[in-house]
């Protein structure tokens, strides 16, 4: 599992040694590393929805790793930004996050992202007990403030994030089922 | 290397830096950016510094430019032309069934010679010129370019515009059979933009019907395309079907998307942001090296042509008229 989420990177390698990012090789692995954390993001939300819906565990299994690697590609984006892109600028980049509303809503999200990232291992887990469960909801607020990021950014075309929103609010629809039905099967227990 | 003796004074070799010379300098630098990337994150760069800009001189007009050229395949392969897709590859990938012949151009509005013209008529209105400019995108990259043209002014004057023709307007082709992206209001179709006509008068505006010894090819505007140097990369209207002479500020494709963030006038002004990042700076597209490390230079006020084109704009407020 681990080679196929490394398969992107992979691919972007051999496209910057070869050529094949095309004429601004910056802007392209801006786009793709992006692209490849939102997606992995919403991949990883997509877990729960899975198990319940399949009945199986195995997506619990991948969640941890779709995270992680959203995280990594998140890290990439941000740095191929900040060190590719802006170079000697790079002071810009404290301007852009409070001039800019799509780059505060990108360093935003990736803020949420750095301790989930950092209390993902069951270390954390047992740790923080039932908090953890809590601070981990912040990938929800996290996975929205990508998609805004992406959404703002966009010149004129916005029907790729208009898409990744539509991804987000059906696996968040999902789970807002699932805590409304739980909500009304306790309902009756209150009354005893 | 690429000159066509027939059109236009040749450049002294003197003028022209060798491009094997450049070339290597590229590799070398490149070579020694690796460490210095390491280091990079070091060195902090003060908004009043005055950073290296591209080695290179403009002639004197700003007809021509010695910084560094974009590769042919670079300045083809990476495009802004919503009409055929949004992203950089779709024109080249959309665009090769565009049909450019015959062709033929509308010229309306206040001007004693007004009608449709076929292109060949139009192009023997004035003597082709070479031109290499800068090419500097909103986007905030930039590429430099050897077009083959006519100049915009000795053009127009042809078709004798009155004291009325304030403006001159342009349209872009709309096909929706040959322009996939037309079904999507992505923009507000036909692609039109606008020069005031002392902006079009002058000697730097060019129609570009050719670029690095070739025909223009179908993503770079084929067959009649403006370029005007000073100005961001969206004021290069392509494909130019029609042109208007008209007493009031033409509306313009991107000024109704966005008025905000993309003005009439659209000089280059590292002072004026675009809503979304910082016009200070640019990642200029030029060479064969390294380009993953490619410089970003500072952006210079009136892309550089500012000894050409700043009276122009004598006493204007040029943050309110961006």
């Amino acid at each position: 599992m681990h080679a196929a989420v490394l398969v992107p990177l992979a691919l972007m390698v051999r496209d910057a040694l070869g050529d094949g990012l095309g004429a601004d090789p910056v802007a392209e692995l801006t786009h793709r590393t992006g692209d490849w954390a939102l997606r992995l993001l919403l991949a990883c939300l997509a877990m729960t929805p899975l198990r319940r819906l399949l009945g199986r565990p195995w997506p619990i299994r991948l969640r941890r790793l779709l995270g992680l690697y959203a995280f990594f590609y998140a890290s990439l984006h941000l740095s191929v930004y900040v060190v590719l892109d802006l170079q000697g600028w790079w002071m810009q980049v404290l301007e852009d996050l409070v001039k800019r509303p799509f780059v505060t809503a990108g360093a935003a999200a990736f803020a949420l992202l750095l301790p989930l990232a950092l209390t993902s291992t069951r270390g954390w887990m047992r740790r923080l007990g039932r908090h953890w469960g809590r601070l981990h909801r912040a990938v929800y607020a996290a996975a929205a403030l990508a998609v805004l990021h992406f959404w703002w950014g966009v010149k004129a075309d916005v029907r790729e994030p208009a898409l990744y929103a539509a991804i987000l609010a059906l696996l968040l629809g999902f789970r807002f089922a699932a805590w409304w039905r739980a909500k009304a099967t306790q309902a009756p227990m209150r009354g005893e | 290397m690429r000159r066509d003796e027939r059109l236009g004074p040749r450049i002294p070799s003197s003028e022209i830096t060798d491009e094997s010379a450049w070339r290597r300098r590229d590799v070398l630098r490149a070579a020694l950016a690796l460490p210095a990337l390491a280091l990079a994150g070091c060195r902090e760069r003060a908004y009043g510094d005055v950073a290296p800009l591209p080695e290179g001189v403009d002639s004197a007009d700003g007809r021509r430019t010695t910084e560094p050229q974009t590769r042919f395949q670079d300045a083809s392969t990476y495009n802004n032309y919503y009409e055929f897709g949004t992203t950089k590859d779709a024109p080249w990938r959309n665009a090769q069934g565009l049909r450019t012949k015959p062709w033929s151009v509308v010229v309306a509005g206040h001007a004693e010679r007004t009608g449709t013209f076929a292109l060949e008529d139009v192009l023997r209105l004035a003597r082709p010129e070479e031109r290499i400019t800068r090419l500097r995108c909103v986007e905030a990259w930039s590429m430099v370019i050897p077009w083959l043209g006519l100049p915009l002014g000795r053009v127009l004057a042809q078709f004798r515009p009155t004291s009325r023709a304030k403006f001159v307007a342009f349209e872009t082709l709309a096909d929706e059979t040959q322009m996939p992206e037309l079904r999507n209001p992505t923009l507000d179709w036909p692609y039109r933009e606008g020069l005031r006509i002392d902006e079009a008068m002058h000697p730097l505006a060019l129609l570009a019907t050719g670029m690095y010894g070739r025909d223009l090819p179908n993503q770079n505007g084929a067959p009649l395309r403006l370029i005007v140097p000073w100005k961001y990369g969206f004021k290069g209207i392509k494909a130019i079907v029609r042109i208007e002479f008209t007493e009031d500020m033409p509306a313009t494709a991107w000024n109704r998307s966005a008025p905000d963030a993309y003005g009439f006038y659209a000089n280059v002004n590292p002072a004026v942001d675009h809503p979304n990042w910082s016009q200070r700076s640019e990642r200029r597209i030029a060479g064969s090296a390294a380009k993953l490390f490619a410089e970003r230079i500072p952006t210079r006020p009136f892309n550089g042509y500012a000894a050409q084109v700043a009276s122009l704009y004598a006493g204007m407020d040029l943050g309110r008229w961006f």
